[in-house]
């Protein structure tokens, strides 16, 4: 087949090898089994290295996604084979394997594709793995991203994300954990652990630290569409879940304007809004909708009611704050928790002023979780800037310069310290 | 208008685990390049060839097979390009924006005499 031959053919769609990595890994996992998560990924990996060396100098196949999963299937049996003649009574393995890969469909309906993600998401956020491996072990398998990538989002040693996924695939080994089947009662009760899962993957992309932004970008977009996968899915579709999906599309709406075009941090009050993702805007309504179809609020609700708030919003200082603050107030009866409890402070300095914000602020000021926690003197330094004392918001800015996190908070600050007016010596 | 065999020594498959984003991206380099050169209507024809069987017929009294002349892998021919160019000038000048380049490979660019 000559480059002339197939030229009007093969389309490269954006993503195309990450989500097909995740597809069929996904697929060959059911067939072999978790156990075997390794096999599945090694022949996937093989069948993409194929394309690397082929598709440059033919051409993309027209069917590029038929071609990788039939490449990456019989990959997976070559390998089952070589490991069946080293002992004896495998082959028998060996024959199970190829008659059920043979009712393998090559060209599966897309909803018996979304249910082996589904069911690999529930896999890799078993509560028997640890917590920190299970975003990086759902990233990898069902995400189809690189460990180098993984690492490069989280600001992590490309040797420590490695570690995490050989402990959590020896532990799915170890523990025996199953291929989790798309059965109500089995998958019902563990949507809101693998949903915490999720808002963590999404919260580590958005976290705006230092990591690669096109990548944190990307685990955002991830995050959003696993959680949708589990929206869609009649078994596993609850309001929280459409609460989660909200809250992601209000969220990464604004991801390009959080930060300017040198990197540095911009403030919700000066982010350009004519730049937020009206589409992910509207997205994130309809979600929220079906949200809203039960009597019980989850704190995803909560937060997706104040994320919405802040989408809808034509100005910062057109913003429903009173309505935030009613968000934050049923948030904070969900647990002591002091980011909400700070979170809440600034709702009530914008309505009820910055010196209610600052008593609200005092009463959580000896939280020792807070202690290390460079926003809360650098609210409270912005409070007392509004408050015309900038003298104290001097003190609590270096304050909280101390214990930036990283240099790109450090200038931040810095920046906040120079717009308050230097002291007359 | 003559024809050009463009050689391309080595495969784009450098070292390390490429992450499927990464391997995407090399394939996507190759199509853009091929297609821009097809809209040209500079490429004629491409294929790849297979990495594992590459020998060498001798002639002589008796004809020989031999391995080779690979002294590494390396030195094996990932694949070819057919390209179509005014002369050998122009065709080098096309060779030079081949991503091959870009990822370590070598380029042996050959006339195919016509006459």
């Amino acid at each position: 087949m000559a480059v002339t031959e197939t030229r009007d053919v093969g389309v490269l769609v954006d993503h195309l090898f990450r989500h097909r990595y995740g597809a069929m890994v996904s697929s060959l996992t059911r067939v072999f089994g978790p156990a075997d998560i390794g096999l599945a990924e090694d022949a996937v990996q093989e069948a993409l290295e194929k394309a690397l060396r082929q598709w440059p100098f033919r051409g993309v196949p027209a069917n590029p996604g038929g071609w990788l999963f039939t490449v990456a299937r019989n990959a997976a049996l070559d390998r089952l084979r070589r490991r069946g003649t080293r002992r004896d009574g495998e082959s028998d393995v060996v024959e199970l394997v190829e008659a059920r890969l043979a009712r393998l469909p090559e060209y599966a309906f897309a909803r018996e594709i979304a249910d082996d993600q589904l069911a690999m998401i529930f896999t890799c956020c078993h509560p028997e793995i640890a917590a920190d491996a299970r975003i990086a072990l759902t990233l990898k398998t069902v995400g189809g991203f690189g460990v180098r990538e993984i690492a490069a989002g989280f600001l992590a040693q490309e040797s420590t994300i490695a570690q995490r996924l050989i402990r959590a695939k020896r532990r799915i080994r170890d523990a025996k954990i199953p291929f989790a089947s798309v059965d109500p009662e089995l998958l019902s009760d563990r949507v809101p652990s693998v949903l915490d899962v999720l808002y963590l993957m999404f919260n580590e992309g958005y976290t705006a630290h230092d990591g690669d932004r096109l990548v944190r970008r990307d685990i955002c977009a991830e995050a959003l569409r696993l959680a949708e996968l589990i929206a869609e899915h009649p078994v596993t579709g609850t309001p929280q879940a459409h609460a989660l999906c909200a809250l992601f599309c209000f969220q990464a709406a604004r991801f390009p304007t959080r930060q300017d075009e040198a990197g540095e941090l911009l403030l919700l009050a000066d982010q350009d809004r004519s730049a937020w993702d009206r589409a992910l805007i509207a997205r994130g309504a309809l979600h929220l909708e079906h949200a809203m179809e039960t009597d019980r609020l989850s704190p995803f609700h909560l937060e997706a009611g104040i994320a919405s708030c802040h989408a809808a919003a034509p100005s910062f200082e057109a913003t429903d704050w009173r309505a935030i603050l009613g968000y934050y107030d049923q948030l904070a009866a969900f647990g002591d928790s002091p980011v909400v409890a700070l979170n809440r402070a600034v709702a009530i300095a914008m309505c009820d002023g910055p010196a209610a914000g600052l008593t609200a602020l005092d009463t959580i000021g000896n939280s020792r979780q807070l202690a290390a926690y460079y926003l809360l003197p650098a609210t409270r330094g912005e409070l007392h800037r509004r408050l015309g004392d900038d003298e104290a918001a001097r003190v609590s800015l270096a304050e909280a310069i101390k214990i930036a996190p990283t240099d790109r908070v450090r200038r931040f600050l810095e920046g906040r310290l120079e717009t308050l007016t230097p002291i007359d010596l | 208008m003559a024809q050009f065999l463009m050689l391309l020594h080595s495969e784009p498959s450098p070292a390390g685990s490429y992450s499927p984003e990464e391997i995407q991206a090399v394939v996507k380099k190759y199509q853009e390049w091929s297609e821009k050169m097809g809209a040209a209507g500079k490429l004629a024809g491409g294929n790849k060839l297979a990495a594992d069987a590459g020998k060498v017929l001798r002639g002589g009294d008796a004809v020989s097979v031999v391995d080779g002349p690979f002294a590494e892998t390396k030195e094996l021919i990932g694949g070819y390009f057919i390209l179509e160019a005014n002369d050998y000038n122009e065709a080098a000048e096309l060779s030079k924006s081949c991503p091959h380049l870009t990822y370590g490979g070598t380029v042996e660019l050959r006339q195919i005499d016509g006459m």
